[in-house]
């Protein structure tokens, strides 16, 4: 570090990040819808939700990136009108999707970025944050995906940052460079670093984050830690069942310890209270009406599960809606940014 | 800070590494002039001017016709075929012969055809009454002192290095910077730079840096490759050129970013790069002078930023001429490249 961490510490009591009535209209939609959050120093705040809820969005106002409509953002207990350019040296970002240079290699590009800080860690330093230090010479080109999003992360970490913005790191990864940039993030959270990261994997956000806004249409749907929010549904346990010939929400729905009845593709996703009792009774039923079960499995309750109940749909099927949507428009969207 | 490790070396080492990692890049940079400079140097490559045909039309074995013939023989550069009468028109048409001579029975004045639209026609005319008039009167011919000269800078490859050079220098210039910020943009680097505390001034600093060593590279290696392939050694001093080259990659890099500041993806740049250069291919004055073209859209021409490039290369190239001699088309490289700069900061885009 080539600086001493003085003027550091003098807004170390208030949060990382606090907004209020956060709102961003685009010409042709709004993506903020008033929002309000609170994100306290060295947690690991997700922000949860499917394409276009709004996710990129709000994390791009609070990168300083984008202008927003209206509300108050409050950023290491400074603003974007008027501390921006202290701000960028305190905060690292990962943005989705960007594409480094091709012909650099891994050290040059990460040497790259350490040139633009004030303060900052060695590159070999940064790079063993991230495992990367044996590919150090490889250009960026021959990167695995994986790889080049640990990267991205080195090259945010670089500047040792208070705040981290990590938006979507594993989106399209497989489920191994998944696992590495978890632990990652995970070395990141016992580093005392407050991370803000965006997802739409459910698990991911359960595994990673102290506590989650989900957010859906530009609003906050539900806040709270993991196990506040899935507490919310009054069950610990899910069924889901689905039989030939089908049968109706109502043979399931009023058994006991099922606090609710959702359908689901293929049938129900029961949720339940006390598995041991409700689970023979589901047998039962169908016997009782001669049906064969299609599907039958019980797990403990997700984050999923959480924004089935509050939106009445899952979240992979509120994926592949927005993904349709996106293609019948041309991803004019997308593009235009 | 060392140096190594400031912003704006690592941006310029960007460049290089980029550029010089990337063969097509090196070949469009060094090779490209080259192989069109070898191209055209062959197909105008210097020697003895062709010599003039001239027909006499008559009948194989006429007297009149021999003695005609000599009489063109003894031209320098001059050549004469004799064709039938029937066959004059044609040879005429297709451009074999400049004039046909067809030397009439004694009384009669001989008849010459010819096509005075013809670039040498009237003087093909000229020459020939000449040697006629002497051949009848050996005496009567002025005595001249004539001196040939054979003077470097004049051939058409010495006009024509100059204006690769220039032209080199364009495309580079505009493409070297307006294609690397698009794809920056497109890529979402241009985004994730905003989001560091880089200074504007370090990113624009690199590209403008680079084009202009990059610059000064490319004309050394053109300038050099003109005196050993074609003997054409700048006539005027090198720290001028180099001023010259320098100051053209501030006004071609100053374009390159204005076409650049706001084009959201690589076709749309390609094709505002094309109409930027395309037309300053034809007009600017590389392959034949800007002057060929009409009164009327000199003023236009003139202001061209390759133009002045162009003339100020060649002023000093081939004139031998000083910087002060060449100020007007400096003023106006100047002149674009601070347009071009100011107006691109204002309107330029980093997503």
């Amino acid at each position: 570090m080539d600086e001493p961490q003085t003027d550091r510490r003098a807004d170390l009591a208030g949060p990382a990040i606090a907004v209020r009535g956060l709102v961003k209209r685009f010409p042709e939609l709004v993506a903020v819808d008033g929002i309000d959050l609170e994100v306290r120093r060295g947690e690991c705040f997700g922000l949860l939700g499917p394409n276009g809820a709004g996710k990129t969005t709000t994390v791009e106002i609070l990168e300083g990136l984008t202008a927003a409509t209206a509300g108050e953002v409050r950023v290491l207990g400074g603003s974007w009108e008027r501390d921006a350019d202290s701000l960028r040296g305190r905060i690292g970002i990962a943005l989705q999707e960007t594409e480094l240079y091709d012909k650099l290699s891994v050290r040059e590009t990460v040497a790259l970025f350490r040139s633009f800080y004030p303060r900052r860690l060695g590159v070999d330093e940064a790079l063993a944050q991230v495992d990367l230090l044996e590919k150090q010479d490889a250009w960026v080109e021959k990167l695995s995906g994986g790889q080049k999003q640990r990267l991205a992360i080195a090259c945010a970490l670089v500047s040792d940052p208070e705040l981290f913005f990590l938006d979507e790191p594993t989106t399209g990864l497989d489920p191994a460079a998944r696992r590495s940039l978890w632990e990652i993030i995970t070395r990141l959270k016992q580093r005392g670093r407050t991370i803000v990261l965006t997802t739409h994997y459910m698990e991911e956000a359960e595994k990673l984050c102290d506590r989650i806004a989900i957010l859906r249409k530009g609003k906050v749907i539900a806040l709270g830690t993991p196990r506040e929010l899935i507490a919310t549904l009054g069950a610990d346990e899910i069924i889901e069942v689905g039989s030939e010939p089908a049968l109706p929400e109502a043979a399931f729905a009023a058994l006991p310890g099922v606090v609710a009845c959702l359908p689901d593709p293929g049938g129900f996703r029961l949720s339940v209270q006390g598995i041991h009792e409700t689970l023979p009774r589901v047998i039962d039923v169908l016997r009782q009406h001669g049906a064969r079960p299609t599907r039958l499995a019980t797990r403990t309750a997700t984050l999923d599960d959480v924004f089935v109940e509050l939106t009445g749909t899952s979240l992979e099927a509120e994926e592949a809606e927005a993904a349709a949507k996106r293609a019948a428009a041309g991803d004019s969207r997308k593009a235009k940014r | 800070m060392k140096f190594a490790e400031s912003p704006l070396w690592q941006l310029c080492l960007v460049r290089w590494r980029e550029m010089s990692r990337e063969p097509g890049v090196i070949f469009w940079v060094f090779g490209f002039p080259i192989v069109l400079a070898i191209a055209l140097g062959l197909a105008f490559r210097h020697k003895p001017p062709d010599e003039q045909a001239v027909a006499v039309a008559g009948i194989a074995g006429d007297p009149a016709v021999a003695e005609a013939m000599a009489a063109i023989e003894a031209i320098e550069g001059f050549r004469a075929e004799r064709i039938d009468v029937a066959a004059a028109a044609e040879q005429l048409r297709s451009g074999k012969v400049l004039l046909v001579l067809e030397p009439r029975p004694a009384g009669t004045a001989p008849r010459i055809t010819l096509d005075p639209t013809r670039p040498g026609g009237r003087l093909a005319e000229i020459a020939v009454r000449d040697a006629l008039e002497h051949a009848r009167d050996p005496a009567g011919r002025l005595a001249v002192e004539e001196t040939v000269v054979a003077a470097p800078g004049r051939r058409y490859i010495d006009f024509l290095l100059p204006g690769l050079l220039g032209m080199n220098l364009m495309s580079g210039g505009v493409w070297g910077v307006g294609w690397a910020l698009v794809l920056m943009r497109t890529r979402k680097l241009l985004k994730r730079f905003a989001a560091t505390p880089m200074r504007r001034s370090d990113l624009l600093g690199s590209f403008t840096l680079f084009r202009v060593v990059i610059s000064l590279l490319e004309g050394a290696f053109l300038v050099g490759f003109g005196i050993l392939a074609f003997g054409l050694w700048p006539r005027g001093s090198w720290l001028d050129l180099a001023v010259i080259v320098a100051l053209s990659a501030l006004a071609f890099g100053g374009l390159g970013l204005l076409v650049a500041s706001r084009a959201q993806n690589a076709q749309t740049a390609a094709g505002l790069m094309n109409l930027v250069t395309m037309p300053m291919f034809l007009l600017s004055g590389v392959f034949f002078p800007a002057e060929n073209f009409p009164d009327w859209m000199l003023p236009v021409v003139k202001a061209l930023p390759l133009t002045a490039l162009n003339d100020a290369l060649r002023a000093v190239i081939l004139d031998g001429r000083s910087l002060a001699a060449a100020w007007l088309p400096l003023a106006i490289l100047l002149a674009w490249g601070s347009a071009c700069f100011a107006v691109a900061l204002k309107v330029f885009r980093w997503r």
